[in-house]
This record gives C-alpha cells, structure tokens and sequence, in this order.
C-alpha cells in the first residue's frame, strides 16, 4: 500500500466518522465542530487531488466564516435541545433504510466497474513548479468572468439580505437626525421674551 | 494508485449519511442546514476529481462557484432563522405552524 492510499483512507475514515458524528450528535454545538473537522479532512482529500487552491478556500472560507457565523448563530439562540430531539430514535431506522438504499445504489453506479482505473487511468502528476492557483486564475478571469461576476453579485445580495432580514428599528430608542440637527436655524430654538424689568 | 471510483463512492456515501441526517434531525433547522452543506461538499469531491482524472480545470471553477453559492445561502439561512427566533422564540419545526391552513 503506497503512502497516497494510506493517507487516503485515513482520512476517508475520518471524513465519513466525523459526518456520521455530525448527523447523530445530541448537541447542536458538537455538530458544528464535526462539521469543521469534516472541512478539514475534505480539505485533506482536496490537496491529493491536486486541487490546492480549493483546499485552502474550503479551510478559509468554511472554517473562518460559514462555521463561525453557525456557531454564533448557535450560541445566541437559546434552544431547548431536549425538544428538537424528539422522534429522533423514532426516525433513526428509516434514515439508515433510506440512506444504505442510497448509497448502495450509488455505489453500484460509480463502483469500480465504471469508473474504474481502466476507464479512467491515473493522470500524470504535475510538476513540482505547477501552479493550481495561477491556472484555476487563468481561467475564471477569462473564460468564466461573467459567472464570476454573477457570483460577486450573488454575495453582495446575501450581505443586502441578511442585513435586511436582521436589522430592527426598535419604535421606543430615540435616534438622532444629523439633518435636522444641522438645518435647525437661530429662530427655531430661541425665543426673545419682551417684559417689563420688576 | 487510488483510482476515481474510490473518490467517488466516498462522496456517494458522504452524501447518503447527510440524508440519513435530513430524516434523523427533521426538528432542528440548524442541524439540517448543516446537512445541506455536507451534501454539497459530497458533490463538491464528485466534482474536484473528475476535475482531477480528465485534467480540465473546469470542474475546480464549478467547485468554486458552488462554494460562493453555498455561503450567500448559509448567511441568508442563518439571518432567517434569528428572525425567527425573534419572532416566535422557537426553532422547532413543529411549531412554525401558522401558515397551515
């Protein structure tokens, strides 16, 4: 067994417990950090297939931001955990049903016969100066510009929205208005009484 | 010497254990969005290696645009469910009830 098969199904290994982990887990909280750990491995797995520059974005972009807002948004709701976990025995067996009918048709599907090494044999391993970054680069920015300028506007209407759907004006919390506060003239605040001195 | 079809059975089963984890958790919203983004992740393996076995770089910019999607979508879905936390101070499925006719 080469060293590539090793690391392989380590972090097969590794990447199904954690998954399996996230799904059966009693806390929310344990949930979210499997799911890191699945990141990692899947991250893991990204680099043997030579895809660099998706393995760090998967750690950057899913690690440093997706899981952290979860894990915020985890631990600012107060939620009865002992109430979502009702049914759970009660659904446990049709899951597993459904999920090894899945996977085992799947798997006959893309099984060896298929996808096999004969069918699909191994590619020639890059140079050790190949750049994935510098490649995947040279695509996006000309080829796939316009998708890549749809993405950039996808993101922008998740950051609209999610601040919109967030943001509340509370009707009791006095605000200032700068406007007015600027506009406001001499007349307007000042009144000149005329009275007999006493 | 690892061929395709071992990536591919493994995000095969990656992807059944998350709808084992749609069935099993079907009260908690938060776990269930997590389970989404296991399954794109398995799509996303299926994607990076035949990226990988054919040599088109194609399937890495898909796996990409997949990513940018992924996230806008956890970010809308997590600000949805604070709304309504706020709203009605529950997350139980069962309870988010008031539109049943």
């Amino acid at each position: 067994m080469s060293f590539q098969e090793v690391i392989f199904y380590l972090f097969s290994l590794a990447l199904l417990l954690s998954a399996s982990a996230v799904v059966v887990s009693r806390n929310t909280i344990h949930s979210a950090l499997f799911l890191i750990l699945t990141f990692f491995t899947t991250s893991a797995i990204w680099l043997l297939l030579e895809a660099e520059f998706l393995a760090i974005t998967l750690i950057l972009v899913y690690v440093g931001a997706v899981m952290v807002l979860f894990l915020f948004v985890i631990m600012m709701l107060d939620v009865n955990l002992a109430r979502l976990k009702e049914g759970f025995i009660q659904y446990l067996p049709v899951g597993i049903l459904v999920a090894v009918v899945m996977a085992a048709e799947m798997i006959m599907v893309v099984g060896s016969a298929k996808f096999g090494i004969q069918s699909y044999p191994l590619p020639v391993p890059k140079a050790a100066d190949y750049s994935n970054t510098k490649e995947l680069g040279s695509v996006l920015y000309t080829e796939y510009v316009l998708q890549f300028e749809i993405a950039a506007v996808i993101l922008l209407v998740a950051i609209i929205a999610a601040i919109a759907l967030t943001m509340r004006r509370r009707p009791n919390t006095k605000y200032q208005s700068p406007a007015k506060q600027v506009m406001v003239k001499k007349e307007d605040r000042l009144r000149v009484v005329k009275m007999d001195s006493e | 010497m690892i061929p395709l079809s071992s990536y591919l059975i493994l995000a095969a089963v990656l992807f059944a254990i998350s709808i084992a984890g749609i069935f099993i958790n079907r009260k908690n919203i938060i776990v269930l969005l997590m389970c989404v983004e296991l399954m794109l992740l398995a799509v996303n393996i299926n994607f990076v290696a035949f990226s990988h076995f054919l040599g088109d770089i194609s399937g890495q910019i898909f796996v990409f645009f997949i990513l940018t999607v992924a996230a806008a979508e956890a970010a809308i879905g997590l600000a949805i469910l604070v709304v309504l936390f706020r709203t009605r101070s529950t997350i139980n499925v069962n309870d988010l009830n008031s539109l049943k006719g």
